[in-house]
């Protein structure tokens, strides 16, 4: 096959340049986007957490890329090792390029060791939705818990991650808790790091 | 009261809420993703993202057409131009160029001047017939019909498939005539 010009030049994917990801798009051009994605995968199961789990598969491979993307562009190549170094990247850096602000919160559960929680107070996902009432606790932040634990998964730190709502007292809208909990492996090896 | 003049794509694009285009690629990869692991068929997928294009142009002209301030266009060639000009640009932040114009002016090309969705993919060999960016033709063509234009758009470049453009061909099939009761209020 013959091609010409530009192609020529960036036939493969990996040789293309990095771009500097400060390109938008209309927050309506997701919106309309990520409703598709919820309204599919409700034709694709039969029960919430399978719906769930179906939205937290997507945001998956959206966290593994993110990561691979964000430790070339930011850091130089480099991937953090520890605990709190990862879970700062999270908080903190991938927040900032997905939803371009820093994550409201990022905290230690208080009776698990291997628990932690970011919590927002409108993720993204969530503003446009209403849970029908017999949706129960569905939380479409499922996705995003899913991003998190691409992330955390790929950079070597497996984790069960799950999203809740969190009713907040004087707000109408509950806020978004993403719940992490560690693999026992990791805070073994954790322990062992100085 | 005097027509509002129709507001540039810049114009609205700039003063919407925007996202990192990144969080939008990669969301449609991953759904790209997940109907080529559900239909295993190619054909199903591009079926299947026409048809989720086509819901989201039912529901997105209403948006475009409330913060555009676009009235009915007087002919194709207008709508073409509103599509690349402000459409494109008020929800992707892209224009495009309209083109190749048959003699009737029912049928045109866009040439994508930039294309959001495809950042960061390659086609593998397994899915050489899929038309990756197919939910954009249905995004046309379901917002198109709400207008009372029947169209059939199709792909006739794709840079994921070796050509050096995105060309998106938009072919008036019909135009629907209102029917009483009309829904106009002018």
């Amino acid at each position: 096959m013959i091609s010409v010009g530009k192609i020529k030049q960036y036939s493969n994917v990996l040789e293309r340049p990095l771009s500097k990801g400060k390109q938008e798009v209309s927050l309506s051009a997701f919106a309309f986007l990520f409703s598709e994605l919820v309204q599919y995968n409700q034709t694709q199961v039969d029960n919430i957490t399978e719906l769930e789990r179906r939205l937290e598969d997507a945001g998956y491979a959206v966290g593994a890329r993110i990561l691979e993307l964000l430790c070339h562009r930011e850091k130089g190549n480099r991937r953090e090792t520890r605990l709190l170094g990862i879970l700062s990247f999270v908080h903190s850096t991938v927040w900032k390029v997905l939803f371009g602000k820093v994550a409201d919160s990022l905290e230690k559960g208080t009776e698990h060791e291997d628990e932690y929680m970011i919590s927002e107070k409108e993720l993204l996902v969530n503003r446009f939705i209403s849970i029908p009432k017999d949706m129960g606790a569905f939380n479409c932040g499922a996705f995003v818990a899913g991003i998190v634990r691409g992330v955390l998964e790929n950079a070597g730190f497996p984790a069960v991650v799950t999203a809740h709502f969190v009713p907040v007292e004087g707000q109408h809208r509950p806020r978004t808790t993403i719940l992490i909990k560690f693999a026992e492996e990791v805070l073994r090896r954790e322990a062992t790091l100085v | 009261m005097a027509p509002v003049a129709p507001r540039s794509g810049d114009a609205i694009f700039a003063n919407v809420e925007r996202v990192n285009a990144e969080l939008f690629t990669l969301t449609y990869g991953a759904i790209v993703r997940q109907l080529l692991t559900d239909l295993e068929e190619v054909d199903e997928v591009n079926k299947q993202l026409d048809q989720m294009g086509y819901n989201i142009g039912i529901r997105l002209i209403d948006e475009f057409l409330a913060k555009s301030n676009v009235s009915r266009c007087v002919d194709f060639k207008e709508t073409a131009e509103v599509i690349a000009k402000v459409g494109l640009k008020m929800f992707l932040g892209i224009t495009a160029t309209v083109t190749n114009w048959d003699v009737e002016g029912t049928t045109c090309s866009l040439i994508l001047e930039d294309n959001p969705l495809v950042d960061f993919v390659e086609l593998p060999d397994t899915c050489q017939g899929l038309y990756y960016c197919n939910i954009l033709s249905g995004v046309v063509r379901g917002a198109l019909e709400m207008v009372s234009m029947k169209t059939e758009v199709t792909w006739l470049r794709d840079m994921l498939r070796g050509d050096d453009a995105f060309e998106l061909q938009l072919k008036l099939l019909k135009q629907v005539p209102e029917e009483y009761p009309y829904k106009d209020d002018e």
